[in-house]
């Protein structure tokens, strides 16, 4: 089945401004191809540019495959630590240089780490791209900082682990939850890394991720906005092209072992609400290849957007309205792709008088009921029509575009993966969906966290220590 | 590469971006429009507000803006020969149609938006239902009640968080008894019902003051029949009812330290007063200056001083609220409860200094270089678009404002900036609030 709504025309001109005022401003408005398109430098580095010609602005991001999944015990944070550090300048733009050379340009700056990817990014006008050009591609190879900055900058870093982490109760059960699920993959440690391994972490920890990771060959520069194709290509070659090639380290499987066991964990907190998560382990969609994994992984999508896809969904119609609920909230989510195993959650927060154990049950039969009775055509049609929908509004920001690109890259996937995953979901059947309804959600692959709330709350002690869900750092 | 060179490239024409076309006219209900075209994306954003925010909350009733909101889209009555509908049948109904509806009350506006594809057998049924929202909120009781203990829960689990508590006693001390420092609490929300809220709408939503905001793939006519139609149901007015003026906020007398003990990973600190409303007209001086002082990411004074130098937060900033009345002006932080006393006196010394001696000329020329430079940055998206469009129209900014804002930046001067913060801050009458401290 085609989406129903039409793709928009692919060399359709992206007015934003009203048509004289665009027309002044770039007289020789030509047609724009609106889609992304990649190229290799002569380094191995990946380009990515998609031109939308809107407004005279562009992002600029360089995506490195590089994240908290690359870490070893003992250095965990290391990806997000270093994230902070290429702030602290280069051999040639001293430290808060960077941050102000951008700030100069009109230009907007930040960075973000995850399991899987580390990203870097600014928002400038587009004429402004060479300078933040030589700038990323100066840091990326050039990054270097006396061990002053780094001793004050992880301290920062703690500061931003006590509040993601250790002020916020459900973040802390997440912690927990990862590290009860996953026991040889790596994403059973949190991105912003435990609090010890941050007390023992040394610069050379950090100069080392770098030098190991940071090589041509293992990044991604994605460029979003008003840009003309060929200069970008110029200017890429020009700046991230001139660094050397260097070699990808193998990486090591990791792979997850099979569970063959509920898991759960408890932990305690200052809350007044208890909170539950049921999490599985789920197939990775790892591409359009048609295999049972990846069809799975598509209708499991699905099934949780049945569930908790919009306002009186099954779970909240189930069990957050009316008199005698069972809960206050309840939501369903399928982490779908990835570089590492994947998850399909659901969670609730227990309305007062309620038990973490009902809700347990309670979550449990929406989807034997599915299993048993499958899921109606309106509810499929429903889900896939805002899927499409939301498709559209994302191309209101080249923010998101550029974010897209990145990801899919990072996953090894091809450029055109948010039209493909469209049609690909589109062709989902509701026999489908109750089949995977039928088939993941067993005992064995299931773990459970439960935050037990520590009523007076904050006369409760806490250890200064304990350890992000699939949250990210921020710069 | 040197600064120097980075410098001198900087010679952008401030008006490369200018001329925003807004089409503005007033509807024959009194409704003020403001459109902006953007045909790029078959989609659009319409927004309209109303005077009906927090700050007209009655007595005692706290929370009733915000839960009106919450409940304009919880059902609705049968209407022009339309069924009613309860929250589920109208959840279905907006996602079969890739559509999506909010209501929101802030501390001025209670604001209704609306985003459609433009695909006119979609747009139409959506802008069918959200008039029918509009006009006949049913705001059902059974709901209300679940509606409100889960909120009351809410509230509670809050109250458990450190920068939660540090917030709400920063708030009563900034504004005391006037409304912005009002507190939703249980016993508020117990005063609230289905009657306060159907009056509420009908006191508040008056099509003869509400300011509307479109962005999106429809010209003027196709605009005003869609407006036509999603107003319909609201009642007019021949002569547009005045609303009760609302008080100013008063500023503090003397300087109020509190120190609330804590257990959390991390004491949380504001320092502030009451600042400034939008039509001051010190606001550029002081956007300018706060770019400086902690409103520039990772290049304002208070994040050099308090995390790049010393590492004690990852988030220091400061900023003003420019609002219909004077909004908070805040410096907030977090850090260890040991390195609390250090960080204040560290954000507290920037402050006083920033008040006393301004910026530098190179400050100002850094703070207008980023927002005159990334002007762009502010409208490159519809969203960014109907955001700037309901400023000027909750305002009533001049329809140039856009046009002439580089050049409003530009005028400005350090010494002006100077003598902004000194008329606006007194850092010896502040409000301190330092939430979890340790010696």
């Amino acid at each position: 089945m085609k989406p129903f709504f039409p793709a928009l025309p692919s060399n359709f001109k992206l007015f934003l401004l009203g048509t004289a005022l665009l027309l002044a401003l770039r007289p020789a408005l030509a047609q724009t191809p609106a889609e992304a398109l990649q190229f290799t430098l002569k380094n191995g580095m990946t380009l990515i540019i998609k031109v939308d010609k809107r407004a005279p602005t562009a992002v600029h991001m360089l995506w490195v495959r590089v994240g908290s999944m690359d870490e070893v015990d003992g250095v965990s944070g290391v990806a997000h630590v270093l994230e902070h550090m290429l702030f602290k300048g280069t051999a040639t733009v001293k430290q808060g240089e960077f941050s102000r050379r951008v700030a100069a340009l009109g230009g907007r700056e930040n960075a973000f780490t995850n399991k899987d990817y580390t990203g870097y990014y600014q928002q400038i006008p587009s004429k402004r791209l060479p300078e933040v050009m030589a700038l990323e591609a100066d840091r990326f190879a050039n990054n270097q900082w006396p061990d002053l900055e780094f001793t004050k900058e992880v301290e920062v870093v703690k500061e931003e682990r006590r509040m993601r982490t250790e002020d916020s109760p459900r973040m802390l059960m997440y912690e927990q939850l990862y590290a009860t699920q996953f026991v040889a993959s790596p994403y059973r440690r949190p991105v912003i890394g435990w609090m010890n391994d941050l007390d023992a972490m040394t610069p050379q920890d950090a100069r080392d991720f770098y030098r190991r990771w940071y090589v041509p060959a293992n990044a991604a520069i994605v460029v979003v906005g008003d840009v003309d194709v060929a200069e970008v290509q110029r200017l890429a070659e020009s700046t991230y092209g001139q660094i050397p090639a260097g070699v990808v380290p193998a990486r090591k499987p990791r792979e997850e072992p099979t569970q063959t066991g509920t898991r759960r964990v408890l932990v305690k907190a200052p809350a007044d609400q208890a909170y539950l998560a049921l999490s599985w382990k789920v197939p990775n969609f790892s591409g359009f290849e048609a295999t049972e994994d990846n069809r799975d992984a598509l209708a499991l999508t699905l099934l949780a957007a049945v569930l908790d896809g919009y306002n009186g969904a099954r779970l909240d119609r189930a069990l957050a309205q009316g008199e005698g609920r069972l809960a206050d909230r309840a939501g369903a989510s399928n982490t779908m792709s990835g570089r590492g195993p994947q998850v399909f959650m659901l969670d609730a927060v227990p309305a007062k008088g309620k038990t973490p154990e009902q809700l347990e049950v309670a979550l449990r039969a929406q989807i034997t009921k599915i299993a048993k009775e499958g899921v109606s055509e309106a509810e499929m049609r429903r889900v896939k029509a805002q899927w499409m929908a939301s498709n559209v509004y994302q191309r209101d920001s080249t923010f998101n575009q550029a974010r897209e690109l990145g990801s899919s890259w990072i996953e090894g996937m091809p450029l055109d993966s948010a039209e493909r995953v469209l049609e690909s979901l589109n062709a989902i059947t509701p026999a489908h969906v109750q089949a995977v309804a039928a088939k993941y959600f067993g005992d064995d692959t299931l773990t459970v966290a439960t935050l037990l709330p520590q009523a007076g709350s904050r006369a409760f002690a806490r250890k200064p220590s304990a350890g992000a869900r699939h949250g990210e750092g921020a710069r | 590469m040197k600064r120097i060179a980075w410098l001198a490239l900087w010679f952008l024409p401030v008006a490369s971006f200018a001329g925003i076309p807004i089409q503005h006219w007033t509807m024959p209900t009194g409704a003020k429009v403001y459109l902006v075209e953007a045909p790029g994306i078959p989609m659009v954003d319409v927004e309209i507000e109303f005077d009906a925010g927090a700050r007209r909350d009655p007595a005692g009733q706290a929370g009733l803006a915000v839960a009106t909101a919450r409940m304009m889209g919880k059902g609705i009555n049968n209407f022009q020969g339309q069924p009613a509908m309860d929250e589920n049948q109208l959840g279905e109904a907006w996602a079969d149609l890739g559509a999506m509806v909010s209501a929101n009350a802030g501390s001025d506006r209670m604001s209704f938006s609306l985003r459609s594809l433009t695909r006119p057998e979609l747009l139409d049924a959506a802008v069918a239902l959200a008039a029918r929202q509009l006009a006949a909120p049913s705001f059902p009781n059974d709901v209300w009640q679940s509606e409100r203990e889960r909120w009351v829960a809410s509230i509670r689990e809050s109250n458990t968080k450190p920068a939660t508590q540090a917030g709400k006693a920063f708030n009563q001390a900034v504004f005391g008894k006037h409304p912005y420092g009002a507190e939703v609490d249980e016993a508020s929300l117990r005063r609230i019902d289905s009657a306060a809220m159907a009056q509420f709408v009908s006191r508040h939503l008056l099509l003869c003051q509400a300011k509307i905001s479109v962005v999106g793939a429809v010209n003027r006519a196709q605009t005003e029949r869609l407006l036509n139609q999603l107003l319909s149901g609201l009642p007019r007015h021949s002569a547009c009812p005045v609303l009760p003026t609302v008080a100013e906020v008063s500023a503090l007398k003397e300087a109020k330290a509190l120190q609330i003990p804590f257990e959390s990973a991390q004491a949380h600190v504001f320092i502030g007063q009451p600042g400034i409303a939008r039509q001051h007209p010190d606001f550029f001086a002081l956007t300018l200056g706060n770019y400086v002082l902690g409103g520039g990411g990772f290049v304002s004074r208070l994040t050099n001083e308090v995390r790049e130098k010393r590492g004690l937060s990852y988030s220091v900033y400061s900023y003003f609220s420019p609002t219909q009345h004077a909004g908070a002006f805040s410096v907030g932080l977090q850090t260890r409860p040991d390195q609390a006393a250090q960080a204040v006196q560290v954000a507290t010394d920037v402050l006083s200094d920033f008040v006393r001696n301004g910026p530098t000329e190179q400050e100002v020329q850094a703070a207008k270089d980023f927002m005159i430079g990334g002007f762009a940055l502010r409208l490159d998206s519809n969203r960014k678009l109907l955001d700037n469009l309901s400023n000027i129209a909750w305002f009533d900014l001049p329809l140039d404002y856009l046009d002439t804002w580089s050049a409003e930046i530009d005028k400005i001067t350090a010494t002006q900036i100077q003598q902004a913060f000194a008329r606006n801050l007194q850092p010896e009458r502040m409000v301190t609030v330092i939430l979890g401290a340790k010696p």
